[in-house]
Formats: structure tokens, C-alpha cells, sequence
């Protein structure tokens, strides 16, 4: 090993980062989950709402993961080119995962498929799941942790469409889903929808769409305008927290996007739950990082 | 004022009770999810856990050993009932559990069961698994281990358990078939004036 004492720095780094993004949610789905609770009048759904809130509080004081289902861990890696540990990051972030299964404790949850064995590490074949972006030039990575539930990852579905289907064609898919199977999912939910060439570029851009903050809004037009519509549209549905009805369905809608073959629209929707459990770090080529979903971070 | 179930519960507690309600639950719980399920129904085994009067919760918990076979309740929240469709009518008929804790809805089968062996099914909020384990006084017996820590049966010791919100009571009425049909309902105009609004392709 040529980085030894920087592979090691850096995987506590990421060991307890992974670990802390279980037990304590974003600053911008805190801010959101606030706002949807003042708005709401079911008594019933302030209710949860409270609950939910209260379980956030004990959660952060005593230290344990929010929801005992803490996912599949996928981390989205925008790496540059020049960042020093740049070939060991694989090795690093599984490590990493391995540690933070130990210390958060994380539930046990990657079964080998077709042995159907439960590795009981969180780790096993391509998992913890690695999604990689270059920057060029760049020294420093950027890092989204991601907890994947069960429940919030059942709803999740592709599909390609003709063009005469058009954009309408790529609401009443994602109107669809989110109605018929969003209920079970824990909402008020993320929506992350992916439209681009194939099932699997949708696929893959609706699971970044989850990385983008509830509030934010895409840069082209049309999709900003197609996300507002979805929201308002979802919400107006009135699914309500846990599917028990209420003023909101959704915490957001976002749309990422690619060029696509003339002849085909690829769509595919990623559901995130209330519990939307993701951080996102910026590590740089010294090892110094910066956290910047989080407030008042100590590792 | 706090409605609160004991168990061990009796028709006549349950019989009140409409979809909605918020109840809490004082005594046993013990977590039973799939494979439990199908250990007693397919492959007829023996629950070792006996829910008669009582209350099982669809979870998968994190739990730490302690010393002396102890077990602390580290964070537990519901999973989808919905996959225990397939086995909780004749688990309701088998076994004499009173109430299903659970998240989500379940199907015609379960309204069916709990309609005619008095039985109800509830929401504990999703996600809300710190909260849910500090209400666990104690774990009293953790069974079938060889299913590893999701789906062992933990038999716990509750106080004042909840919210548990009545999704399916024991009149015929299914929360969230009424939600489902309402949703879909309003979907439709709302899907078509969004459309008018995206045709980008000209």
C-alpha cells in the first residue's frame, strides 16, 4: 500500500459519515417535513407528522439509526480526475460500509441473489453499489450516501415509450406509479424521475434525481415547469403521510435528464420516503472535507 | 384521553373500534414477518410463540446482544403487511392473534379474517423505529434464531404502545381500499390537465 495512513483516514472518514447519515436527515428534508406539517389539517396526519418529528429527536439523542431499515448502501461518487486515493476509493468505501454496519449497527441487508444468503455484512457482489462521474482536472470527490429501504425502493419502475406518447405520456407513467403504489413507500416521498433514451438511462437518472435537494429545481424550462405540475399534481391527489390521506403527497418532484434517440422517450421514477436518508461530502485532496447536507456536524 | 388495549384482548375490546381510530397497546407484541408465516402455514410448523388474545408486529428490528442472552430493542418499525397477505387469513384462524401491527394495507383476504375471528390491523407510523423501540419495556424471548435478527420472532413487552391507527376493524372496512379508490379517483382530472400543459413536442 503506497496511501496507507491516507486509505485509513479517509475510510473512518466515510465509516462515520455513513453511520451518521442513518440516524439524522438532510437539512433541506428537515426544512420541508416542517412545512408540510404546518400546512396540513387532518388531524390525523399532524398526528404522524408529530410522530415522525419525535422520532427524529430520540433517534439523534440516543444515537441509533432513525428507521431500523438502513438500506442498501449505494454511494454516488463525482470524482476528479486528480484526487489522490482516486483507485482506492472502491476498496475504501466498502470498508467503510463494513465498519459503519458494525458501529451504527446497520440492519443486515445484502442478500447474494440467487444463493439467497444474507452476507450479514452489508457487503457482498457489487454491493455496496458504486455510481461514478469524472470530473476533469478536478483534485477533490464529492460523495452522495445513500440508504436504499425496501419499502421506499418497491414503487421503483422503467419503461420506454413511443414519442406520439409524448411528455404526456410521461406524467400519466409517473402519476400512475406514485398512485398505485407510493402508498407503502412511507410518503410524503421524493420522487426522482429519469428521462432519457432507454429503460436503463432513465433508470439511473431518476436514482441522481434523489440526490438533488427537495426544494431544488431543474435548469431547463420544461422540466422545471414538468416538476412544479407533478408536485402540485401529486399533492392535490392528497395521498397524505403513510397513505392516511392529507394536503401532501410528496416532498418533491425531480427530473433529471439526457438526450434521447428520436424514435424512443425511456422514463423510469425512484421513490424516496419521508425518511429520506442521504448526505452528500465534498473530500479534498488533502483529506480536509466539508460536509454540506448537514448542520453542525463532529465525525 | 388514550384508548389502550391489554392483552390479552377480547372481542368485545375490539368491537368498537372503526377504522381511524388511534389506539395504544399495553402487554406482548411479538414481531412475525414472512418467513414465520410461511413456517406456519405451508409448512405447517408450530408457531413457538403462543398469540392467542395477543398482538404480532410486521418488523425487522435491530437488536444488540447483551451479556447472559439479553437483548436490547436498538430501533423497530414496520414493514409492508401487504407481503403477509398471502398467509394472514389462515394465520388469523390458526393462531387467535387479536391484532396486527403493521404498515400499509392488506387485502380482502385479511378483511375477510378479521371480520369473522374479531381481529384488527393497524398502522404504526412508518420510519418511526427509535421511537417504536423506546416504548419496548423489554425484550422476554427472542424465538426461531436460526432466521437470523430480521425475522426472528422477538417477543416484547410494551407499554402504552402507538399511535397504531385502525386501518382494517372488525366490521368489513379497509382504510386503505376506501384511500386507494379515492386517489385514483381524483388522479384522473387532475392527470388531464396536466397533460394539456406538457405537450412539448410540436
Amino acid at each position: 500500500m503506497t496511501h496507507e495512513p491516507e486509505v485509513l483516514k479517509l475510510t473512518d472518514i466515510m465509516a462515520k459519515f455513513t453511520d451518521y447519515i442513518g440516524k439524522r436527515l438532510p437539512k433541506d428534508v428537515i426544512k420541508k417535513q416542517l412545512e408540510l406539517k404546518q400546512q396540513e389539517s387532518n388531524p390525523l396526519a399532524i398526528k404522524i407528522y408529530d410522530a415522525m418529528a419525535d422520532n427524529q429527536d430520540k433517534a439523534d439523542k440516543l444515537n441509533r439509526p432513525s428507521c431500523q431499515d438502513t438500506g442498501v448502501i449505494q454511494y454516488f461518487i463525482n470524482a476528479g480526475s486528480s484526487f489522490p486515493l482516486l483507485g482506492e476509493l472502491e476498496g475504501i468505501l466498502g470498508n467503510a460500509t463494513l465498519i459503519a454496519t458494525q458501529e451504527g449497527p446497520l440492519r443486515h441487508n445484502a442478500v447474494e441473489t440467487f444463493e439467497e444468503q444474507n452476507t450479514g455484512t452489508n457487503t457482498g457482489s457489487k454491493i455496496p453499489w458504486l455510481d461514478w462521474e469524472i470530473n476533469p482536472g478536478c483534485d477533490s470527490v464529492t460523495i452522495d450516501v445513500y440508504m436504499a429501504g425496501g419499502g421506499c425502493t418497491l414503487p421503483g419502475a422503467a419503461t420506454v415509450l413511443m414519442p406520439g406518447e409524448g411528455y404526456e405520456g410521461v406524467a400519466e407513467f409517473v402519476m400512475d406509479a406514485i398512485t398505485a403504489r407510493g402508498i407503502n413507500a412511507c410518503p410524503p416521498l421524493l420522487v426522482g424521475v429519469g428521462v432519457s433514451t432507454s429503460a436503463e438511462t432513465a433508470a439511473r437518472l431518476s436514482k441522481k434525481a434523489l440526490m438533488r435537494p427537495v426544494d431544488s429545481d431543474s435548469p431547463i424550462p420544461n422540466a422545471a415547469k414538468m416538476e412544479q405540475l407533478l408536485e402540485e399534481g401529486l399533492n392535490e391527489v392528497g395521498i397524505g403521510p403513510q397513505g392516511l390521506t392529507g394536503s401532501a403527497s410528496v416532498m418533491g418532484v425531480n427530473i433529471e435528464s439526457s438526450a434521447r434517440h428520436p424514435s424512443t422517450i425511456g422514463v423510469a421514477i425512484s421513490t424516496g420516503c419521508w425518511s429520506h436518508r442521504r448526505g452528500k461530502i465534498k473530500i479534498n485532496a488533502d483529506l480536509s472535507f466539508e460536509i454540506l447536507s448537514h448542520e453542525g456536524v463532529s465525525l | 384521553m388514550k384508548k389502550i388495549l391489554t392483552v390479552p384482548i377480547k372481542d368485545e375490546d375490539l368491537e368498537a373500534l372503526n377504522v381511524g381510530d388511534i389506539v395504544y397497546l399495553t402487554g406482548i407484541i411479538t414481531t412475525c414477518r414472512d418467513v414465520a408465516h410461511r413456517r406456519l402455514i405451508e409448512h405447517k410448523r408450530e408457531l413457538p410463540v403462543d398469540v392467542r388474545g395477543g398482538a404480532i408486529f410486521h418488523a425487522g428490528p435491530i437488536v444488540r446482544a447483551l451479556p447472559d442472552d439479553q437483548f436490547e430493542m436498538v430501533s423497530i418499525g414496520p414493514t409492508t403487511s401487504m407481503r403477509m397477505e398471502k398467509f394472514e387469513k389462515d394465520f388469523i384462524a390458526q393462531t387467535g392473534v387479536k391484532l396486527i401491527v403493521g404498515k400499509g394495507g392488506m387485502g380482502p383476504d385479511t378483511v375477510e379474517a378479521c371480520q369473522e375471528h374479531k381481529a384488527v390491523h393497524a398502522v404504526f407510523p412508518g420510519g418511526c423505529a427509535v421511537l417504536a423501540a423506546t416504548m419496548v419495556e423489554e425484550i422476554v424471548a427472542a424465538e426461531w434464531r436460526d432466521l437470523g435478527m430480521p425475522e426472528t420472532l422477538w417477543v416484547n413487552k410494551v407499554k402504552e404502545f402507538g399511535p397504531l391507527i385502525i386501518s382494517i376493524d372488525t366490521k368489513g372496512n379497509n382504510i386503505f381500499t376506501t384511500n386507494k379508490k379515492e386517489f385514483n379517483e381524483r388522479k384522473k382530472p387532475i392527470l388531464e390537465r396536466i397533460k394539456k400543459e406538457v405537450s412539448f413536442i410540436k
